[in-house]
């Protein structure tokens, strides 16, 4: 489901949800929670990757651990030249360590990340689980 | 799959919670 709101149209809807810049996009849950918000434009693919980004991170949220580590690696896969891609592994690791509480998730996700993203922030924040 | 666009947010927001799904708010200053 979407909604689209014109800011000519719904000012104080703005304000309700704090958005001070256009295009903004929120992806909230189904209780109407805030989950994921992107300001600015974004190119078709990276917006994609990034509404998905969104999806995974409601079930995330929800501790749906496995349709979290599902969802984010399917953006890891499809999106793998996306800023979501080396964000995806991170939270994928993430993921499935809280599904099963095995720290070797957590180490294979910074190798990967390493691996294929080095430089990116995502790598920086996983390299703690390399020690 | 074709996206349908709604206009009233709190229409939609009482129709994800009814059917438990997400839901993608745009805000926009475009010219129509």
């Amino acid at each position: 489901m979407a909604v689209t709101v014109h800011i000519k149209e719904h000012p104080a809807l703005f304000d309700r949800f704090d958005v001070l810049w256009t295009p903004t996009v929120l992806i909230l849950d189904a209780n109407g929670i805030e989950r994921a918000r992107n300001e600015g434009y974004l190119p078709n693919l990276e917006f994609r990757a990034q509404l998905e980004m969104g999806l995974a991170r409601i079930a995330f949220m929800h501790k749906q651990w496995a349709e979290a580590e599902r969802r984010y690696t399917e953006v890891a896969e499809r999106y793998p030249h996306t800023s979501a891609g080396p964000e995806a592994i991170y939270w994928k690791g993430v993921s499935r360590y809280k599904a099963t509480n095995d720290h070797s998730a957590l180490g294979e996700a910074a190798n990967e990340l390493k691996e294929k993203y080095e430089g990116s922030v995502w790598t920086l924040k996983a390299s703690i689980w390399l020690h | 799959m074709a996206v349908k666009w709604n206009k009233d947010v709190d229409a939609a927001l009482a129709e994800a919670k009814a059917h438990n799904k997400p839901l993608l708010i745009d805000f926009s200053a475009a010219p129509a």
